[in-house]
C-alpha cells in the first residue's frame, strides 16, 4: 500500500509530466494549453508574488482543518473504540454520515458560519474528521484483548491505557487516514475558494486568471495548487514512515 | 498468601469453568497448573491477577480480596503483550512507565516504592542483562524470536519486583536449549527471592519440572481439586531420575485421555 515516492522519482515524474505537457501544447496549439516554458517562468516570478500569497492561504486553511481535525477526531474515536456499547449506538449515525459528500454543506455551513476563513476551514476538517474517527475507531477496538489485558495487569487503568495503548496504536491509522484524505480535501478547498473570499488558490485559479482569460496564469495556479498537494502527500508519507517503522520486521 | 474460596466463574453465556472451585497457595510454593484446554487454566491466572472477577465467592491475597490488578502480582500471557511500536527496552520498562505515571498510589503501584527515572532504568537494565537480552534493546517485538519476545516479557513483570509471578505456557514453541535455560533462570528466582510462582502449562513435563505441587484441573468445573505432590521438583537434574518418569507416567494416568 505503501508506495515509497522519493525524490529521485519524484524528480522522474516531474521530467516525464513537463514533455508531455510540452508534447501536447505542441500539438493542440491554442491559448488554453499554453507550453511549460511559457508557463514555469511564470510560476517562479508570481510564486514570490501575489501566488505567493494565494498558496499561502490556502495551505493555512489546509493546516487548520487538519488540526483541528485531527484534535477533535482523535479522541471522539478513542472513545467510541474502547466503548463498544457507545459505538453500537452511535454506528448507523456516522454509517449514514460518513459517505455524505460534505461539498453539499457548504451552503448551510455559510449560513450558520458566515462567510468567513472558518466556514472553509470547518467544510475541509468535516471530510478529514470523518476519514480519521472510522480509522481510529476501528484501529482501537481491533487491538488484541491479551494486550490489553497485560498492559491493565502492570497496573495500567484507562488513563494509562489511553496514553500508552490506544494513543500510539492509533497513530499510524491517524497518518493513513490523513494520506488518503488529504487530496479530497484540497479539492474541496478548490471550490470553497471559488466564491466568497478574495485569497487563496482556488479563487486566484478560477477567478483572477481563468474568468479573465489569463490562461498561463491560471496554469502557474494549478502548478501551485499541485505543489500543495505534492507537499502535503510528502510530509504525511515521511511521518507515516517514521511513525510505522516498528512494523518493518 | 493466596486463598481462592468457593468461587464460581463462567464466561457469558457458557457454562461455568469454576463451580464452587477453593484453592490455597502458601508464601513461596512453586506452582504448576495442569489440564486439558478449556479446563480454565488462563481463566484462574486472570482471575488471580483481577483481571476478570468471580461471580461467587472470593479470592484474598496476603487477607486482601482482589477486585483489581495488584501491584505486586506479575502476569505473563502466553501472547507476551507486548507493544508492538515500543523497542524490547520501552517494553521492558513499561510496568515502571505506568507506576510513573500514576505515582505510588497503592492502587496501581506499591505505596512503599518511589523509584526516580535513573532507578527504574537501571533496574530495567539490570533484568535486560540477566535475561541475556540486553543487545537487543533497541529492537521492536516484530524482529525478536519466540523465545526473545518472551525473555522481554519477563524482564517487563520482574522489573516491578513481584512477590507473585505468574506465567500462562511459558515455554510453550520454545526450542529446547532456550528452554532450559528460562526453566533454570525461573527455578533459580523462586529459590533466591522466595517468589511465589504459579506456571500454567498443558505439558505434563514441564509441570513435573517446575511445580513442587501440580493442581490439575478439569473440565467439569473443578467443585473437587486434585493435587500432585511433587517434591523433587525446582531442580534442574530431577528430569534425569527415575522419580521423574514415574510422575510424569502417574499424571499421564490420571490426565491422560484429556490433554
Amino acid at each position: 500500500m505503501r508506495h515509497q515516492l522519493n525524490l529521485p522519482t519524484a524528480l522522474m515524474g516531474l521530467v516525464m509530466f513537463m514533455l508531455i505537457w510540452q508534447v501536447l501544447a505542441w500539438i493542440v496549439q491554442r491559448p488554453i494549453l499554453p507550453a511549460p516554458i511559457v508557463v514555469l517562468p511564470i510560476f517562479l516570478q508570481t510564486i514570490f508574488q501575489d501566488l505567493g500569497i494565494h498558496f499561502l492561504a490556502s495551505t493555512g486553511r489546509v493546516l487548520a482543518a487538519i488540526l483541528i481535525a485531527v484534535i477533535s477526531a482523535v479522541p471522539i474515536g478513542l472513545i467510541l473504540g474502547q466503548m463498544p456499547k457507545l459505538d453500537r449506538v452511535m454506528a448507523p449515525l456516522i454509517a449514514v454520515t460518513y459517505p455524505i459528500p460534505k461539498i453539499v454543506l457548504l451552503p448551510v455551513i455559510y449560513v450558520f458560519m458566515g462567510i468567513t476563513d472558518i466556514s472553509k476551514i470547518f467544510l475541509i476538517a468535516l471530510i478529514i474528521f470523518f476519514q480519521i474517527l472510522v480509522v481510529v475507531r476501528d484501529e482501537a477496538a481491533n487491538l488484541h484483548p491479551e494486550l490489553i489485558l497485560s498492559v491493565r495487569s502492570l497496573g495500567a487503568g484507562r488513563r494509562a491505557l489511553f496514553r500508552y495503548v490506544y494513543l500510539p496504536a492509533s497513530l499510524p491509522a491517524v497518518v493513513t487516514a490523513l494520506r488518503l484524505s488529504v487530496g479530497t480535501a484540497i479539492a474541496v478547498l478548490f471550490i470553497a475558494e471559488q466564491s466568497l473570499t478574495t485569497y487563496g488558490l482556488g479563487y486566484y485559479i478560477v477567478v483572477e486568471t481563468y474568468q479573465v482569460l489569463r490562461y498561463p496564469q491560471m496554469y502557474a495556479g494549478i502548478l501551485a495548487m499541485s505543489l500543495l498537494g505534492l507537499l502535503l502527500y510528502f510530509c504525511i508519507s515521511g511521518l507515516e514512515s517514521h511513525i510505522c517503522r516498528y512494523q518493518k520486521g | 498468601m493466596i486463598n481462592i474460596h468457593k468461587i464460581q466463574f463462567a464466561y457469558a453465556g457458557g457454562s461455568p469453568v469454576f463451580d464452587g472451585f477453593s484453592w490455597q497457595i502458601a508464601h513461596g510454593d512453586a506452582w504448576a497448573v495442569i489440564g486439558p484446554s478449556g479446563c480454565g487454566k488462563t481463566s484462574l491466572l486472570y482471575l488471580l491477577t483481577g483481571l476478570h472477577q468471580p461471580q461467587r465467592g472470593q479470592i484474598r491475597i496476603e487477607e486482601k480480596p482482589i477486585t483489581a490488578p495488584r501491584p505486586r502480582s506479575g502476569l505473563v500471557l502466553q501472547d507476551h503483550g507486548l507493544l508492538p511500536w515500543s523497542t524490547v527496552y520501552e517494553n521492558a520498562r513499561l510496568g515502571l512507565t505506568v507506576r510513573g505515571f500514576y505515582g505510588s498510589d497503592g492502587r496501581h503501584a506499591p505505596v512503599d516504592e518511589e523509584l526516580t527515572m535513573h532507578e527504574a532504568d537501571q533496574r530495567v537494565q539490570y533484568w535486560l542483562e540477566k535475561l541475556s537480552i540486553q543487545h537487543l534493546r533497541s529492537q521492536y517485538p516484530s524482529q525478536l524470536s519466540r523465545g526473545q519476545r518472551q525473555r522481554t516479557a519477563i524482564a517487563r513483570t520482574l522489573a516491578m519486583q513481584p512477590d507473585l509471578l505468574m506465567l500462562d505456557e511459558p515455554f510453550s514453541a520454545l526450542d529446547a536449549p532456550t528452554r532450559r535455560d528460562l526453566q533454570r533462570l525461573i527455578l533459580d528466582l523462586g529459590v533466591k527471592s522466595q517468589l511465589t510462582t504459579i506456571i500454567v502449562t498443558h505439558d505434563i513435563e514441564v509441570a513435573v519440572t517446575m511445580g513442587k505441587r501440580i493442581l490439575a484441573l478439569d473440565l467439569d468445573g473443578n467443585q473437587q481439586v486434585r493435587i500432585i505432590e511433587n517434591d523433587g521438583a525446582c531442580n534442574t537434574d530431577y528430569r534425569y531420575q527415575s522419580q521423574f518418569r514415574d510422575q510424569c507416567d502417574y499424571l499421564h494416568d490420571i490426565l491422560g485421555d484429556l490433554l
